[in-house]
């Protein structure tokens, strides 16, 4: 506690002679909690998103547990979940609740509230020159409403008949009929109110993105100077503005059908010997409301880490990044596309084949903007000069998975491939290696790079290395043999595949990823403390611009205050990328062009 | 006791990387940052490399320990499943020359250009010739694969051939039934109003059509070389006919009847030949999450000669003659059913 008044009394003090100066006085309550300054606000989502991250984290090592050793038990499960594990040994409910979980917290609750509210909140104001957001008071609500879904979501795991255990996309009539399974009870309902909640902080934290980056720029700031990441976090704004009311409408349906009676989705159902009622509903509407926002979610999760990972490679080449405007243009590329896509998550579920065959050639598309990104990071490479900053090793990393999950995207969009690899492991493998893995590292990117100007200090160096090196390596040795057990049909969800002949090939596979991702695991553990350690008794920042970068943010005090620059805004005269130009390493936004320079190509 | 140890001793390894952490940037402050920065430049440029070509072994020794267990070595145990097949090695070649090539140029090109004293990075911001490259380059491949695919797409899911043997596969919690339509071929009506604990598929045995309807449960026989078409129903949540060995699945969706079809091309008898496996058996796996023992819910299918089939089918009574015992199957018993409910109901005018 006495750590944290230091750094209070710090910050107050670093922004006592700032222009814009704060008409009350702050309390603990105003600056921490109820905080509507942005930069605060990200961190809160930061923290919060790390905290899930660890529980999610540990949900997926304790179901790996049951995959790896099936036959074996471990009293210490029955000290932690009770009858959730009687024996030591996890019941196939509570398996599934689980597994639930873990994609629920980290699609939702990590990698979108975790990752954009975290780097929008952060980095849209200080970058396009503005003093906060368009709405700070909407903003707070923002995380205010994340934090209600935060407690809804933690309170069902202590529920009697267990949390939602139907999978994350919730499909009915599974989630929707208590009968059918245990999770489908209450729990069903809190994963339900709690998405509904979670839904209003995206769109109060969407809306406010994107006003603020249409209208708050500063003096010079034209939309083609924007950082890339600017442009990536804004249309991850836009899709989630566009597609997560369709999530709650579906949403709403799905608990009307649960408590009201009514037959949306439900249809000709006998369940636990009993006859229902419902009739002319229909279970496939459920998932195309949910895949509407489900696609789009994916390039929610990976936008951010794509434009971040674009602008720390730019920066430690020491060159500009190839094609900007062929960057801009992909992700508004990928962006529509992102909502042309969808029913391509639905090629078995007796869908039109000609409607099908639509969703293959737009999904397909997909790959030509992702090889474009691709094709201008390598050369932004080529003839670069690199240093190899934790930031930097990360933002490599991720585009190195991309490239790997990426390319098994166009296994998958392949109608006549899905057929056969539909819900196996090969699904697993390709979306945990581009949207899991690829935008943690975009993220993990993104904190190495601009904890200092978050905190006024560097993590430890060494410990991110440590990092880097066991998780990049660690990720592949999990989820690359995945793709095998993929070909051979294993189908995903299983609790135990001892029971088959066709998948028990594979036991001494699955305990070797179980072992691995135990060991990676930990090391994330390694991470959260030296994020933690080092906010506190980091090495103290003492360059205002520590990687040589031209970006506004980097034009503030160390420790900014409320308002991000003590005295005018600066004005923007160039884009982001003016590295290595006219033998100059590189010319800052807010240094105005020469007479002498020469103009741009 | 051994849980604590364990925990306290991943603990100590804790404290002592920090340690080591610690003391690497104290050492890092007295040898001064540039310094070490720039050993730690080429340590992680170096280990790049390393990750790249040990990342490519790894690869392909990954293919050597598990290709052979996939399905792909032993073929498509269905005529249509070739195509997809055929798909796979296809998308492979090209995607896995992507792979390399974009792989081993992200990794050498961190390795050749890291950070060097006196060295100044290419100022090249853009060069719309090569963009317009690798815009249509990808682009054609992609049509190619679109091209292939859908051809193939829409062979495997147009109408099943007019000669093609019907089951009807129902899925519930968690379990696999059939049901076959005898010797008239048509399928009797079900309406999952009538289910009960006996008639547990919801057949209306009103109609005629039911009567010589054969119901069997987990295990279905189909013939070789002859299109099968599955007609697919669910009861109660959605679950999912997974053929892996025939490369296909489908989902069974309550209310809503789906249907796939596929000609078997080896025996059962055959595969356990050549597998070299005696347990082999082609299982139906639910491939969509239907509750706590989707992970249980199996079937099996046999596929046997002609003969075999013709053999065991005409072994199978069917479904109203095990309901009713007492009453042979005959067309005309029907009628009676009829007359004795036309004379508790008002005749029809």
């Amino acid at each position: 506690m006495s750590s944290v008044a230091t750094l209070h009394h710090a910050d107050v003090h670093g922004s006592h002679d700032a222009h814009h100066e704060h008409h009350h006085h702050e309390t603990f309550i105003t600056k921490y909690v109820f905080s509507q300054d942005h930069k605060m606000i990200a961190k809160q989502f930061l923290v919060t998103g790390i905290i899930w991250a660890i529980i999610g984290g540990l949900f997926s090592v304790v179901f790996r547990f049951q995959l790896g050793y099936p036959e074996s038990t471990f009293p210490w499960m029955e000290d932690i979940f009770g009858h959730w594990a009687a024996g030591g040994k996890l019941k196939p409910e509570f398996y599934y609740a689980l597994v639930t979980m873990h994609g629920t917290i980290l699609v939702f609750f990590v990698l979108t509230a975790g990752l954009s509210g975290t780097f929008a909140n952060f980095l849209i104001p200080l970058q396009v020159g503005a003093r906060d957001m368009a709405s700070p008071m909407l903003n707070m609500l923002s995380y205010w409403f994340f934090f209600l879904a935060s407690v809804i979501m933690f309170a069902s795991l202590f529920i009697q008949t267990g949390p939602a255990s139907g999978g994350w996309t919730i499909y009915p009539p599974l989630s929707a009929l208590g009968d059918a399974s245990s999770g489908a009870k209450l729990g069903m309902d809190f994963w339900l109110v709690s998405m509904a909640m979670f839904i209003v902080s995206s769109l109060l934290g969407g809306l406010n993105y994107i006003t603020t980056i249409l209208n708050m720029r500063t003096k010079g700031m034209s939309m083609t100077r924007l950082p890339l990441t600017v442009w990536a976090l804004f249309f991850t704004a836009v899709l989630g503005v566009l597609s997560f009311p369709v999530l709650l409408s579906g949403a709403i349906l799905l608990l009307f059908d649960r408590n009201l009676g009514t037959s949306f989705y439900l249809s000709d159902i006998v369940v636990a010997g009993k006859i229902l009622p419902n009739e002319g509903g229909s279970a496939i509407l459920f998932q195309h409301l949910f895949w509407f926002l489900g696609h789009p979610e994916v390039y929610i999760i990976l936008l951010p880490a794509m434009g971040m990972s674009s602008e720390i490679i730019s920066v430690n080449s020491r060159k500009p990044i190839f094609g900007y405007m062929a960057m801009v243009g992909s992700i508004f590329a990928i962006a529509i596309l992102a909502f042309l896509v969808w029913a391509h998550h639905m090629f078995v579920t007796g869908l039109n084949p000609f409607l099908g065959s639509v969703f293959v050639l737009l999904t397909l598309l997909i790959a030509v903007p992702s090889a474009i990104k691709v094709f201008n990071w390598l050369t932004t490479l080529w003839r670069a000069n690199i240093r190899f900053t934790p930031a930097m090793l990360f933002a490599i990393g991720f585009v190195s998975l991309f490239i790997s999950g990426g390319l098994t995207g166009i296994f998958l969009g392949n109608s006549a491939l899905d057929l056969h690899l539909h819900d196996t492991y090969f699904v697993v493998a390709h979306f945990h290696i581009v949207m899991g893995v690829a935008s943690f590292f975009g993220m993990f990117a993104g904190v190495y790079h601009w904890f200092p100007k978050m905190f006024g200090r560097y993590l430890n160096n060494t410990l991110a290395y440590i990092h880097f090196w066991v998780t990049i390596v660690g990720a592949y040795l999990i989820f690359w043999p995945m793709h095998y057990q993929g070909l051979s049909g294993m189908p995903r969800r299983y609790y135990d595949f001892s029971g088959w002949t066709s998948f028990n090939m594979f036991s001494g596979l699955n305990e070797f990823i179980s072992f691995v991702a135990l060991i990676v695991f930990c090391v994330q553990l390694l991470f959260v403390f030296n994020f933690f350690y080092s906010m506190f008794k980091g090495r103290k920042v003492t360059d205002s611009n520590p990687w040589g970068s031209n970006t506004l943010e980097w034009t503030t005090p160390i420790n900014p205050g409320h308002g991000n620059w003590p005295g005018e805004i600066p004005e923007v005269y160039r884009g982001a990328y003016d590295y290595a130009k006219d033998g100059k390493e590189f010319i800052p936004q807010n240094t105005p062009v020469g007479d002498d320079e020469s103009t741009h190509h | 006791m051994k849980e604590f140890l364990m925990i306290a001793l991943g603990i100590l390894l804790f404290v002592v990387i920090f340690q080591i952490a610690k003391a690497s940037e104290y050492v890092s402050v007295l040898k001064g940052e540039n310094k070490t920065r720039k050993q730690n430049n080429r340590i992680n440029a170096f280990m790049l490399i390393g990750l790249l070509v040990f990342g490519l072994i790894g690869v392909w020794y990954c293919n050597e320990l598990y290709f052979g267990k996939t399905l792909f070595p032993q073929g498509s145990a269905s005529v249509e499943g070739e195509k997809v097949d055929t798909m796979l090695y296809v998308t492979i070649a090209i995607t896995g020359a992507v792979f390399v090539i974009t792989q081993v140029l992200l990794f050498w090109f961190c390795f050749k250009y890291q950070e060097k004293d006196g060295k100044k990075a290419y100022f090249f911001p853009h060069n719309t010739k090569l963009e317009l490259i690798w815009t249509t380059v990808p682009a054609i491949f992609l049509t190619v694969l679109v091209v292939i695919g859908l051809k193939f797409w829409f062979k495997i899911t147009g109408d099943a051939p007019k000669d093609a043997i019907v089951v009807e596969v129902t899925g519930h919690q968690f379990a696999w039934e059939f049901r076959y339509p005898g010797a008239d071929k048509v399928l009797g009506k079900t309406n999952y109003k009538l289910y009960t604990a006996k008639n547990s598929l919801g057949v209306d045995f009103e109609d005629p059509a039911s009567l010589d309807d054969i119901h069997v449960n987990t295990t279905m026989h189909i013939p070789v070389g002859v299109p099968v078409k599955m007609v697919i129903h669910s009861q109660d949540v959605i679950h999912d006919v997974g053929l892996p060995h025939f490369r296909l699945k489908m989902d069974a969706v309550p209310g809503i009847p789906t249907t796939q079809w596929f000609t078997p091309k080896i025996t059962t008898a055959e595969m356990k030949k050549k597998t070299n496996n005696p347990d082999f058996n082609y299982e139906i796996a639910c491939d969509q999450l239907c509750g706590a023992s989707h992970y249980a819910m199996r079937g099996v299918i046999i596929v046997e000669t002609m003969e075999e089939y013709k053999k065991w089918l005409a072994e199978q009574k069917s479904e109203y003659s095990t309901l009713f015992p007492a009453k042979p199957m005959e067309p005309v018993k029907a009628d009676t059913v009829k007359n004795q409910i036309s004379q508790v109901l008002p005749e029809k005018k």
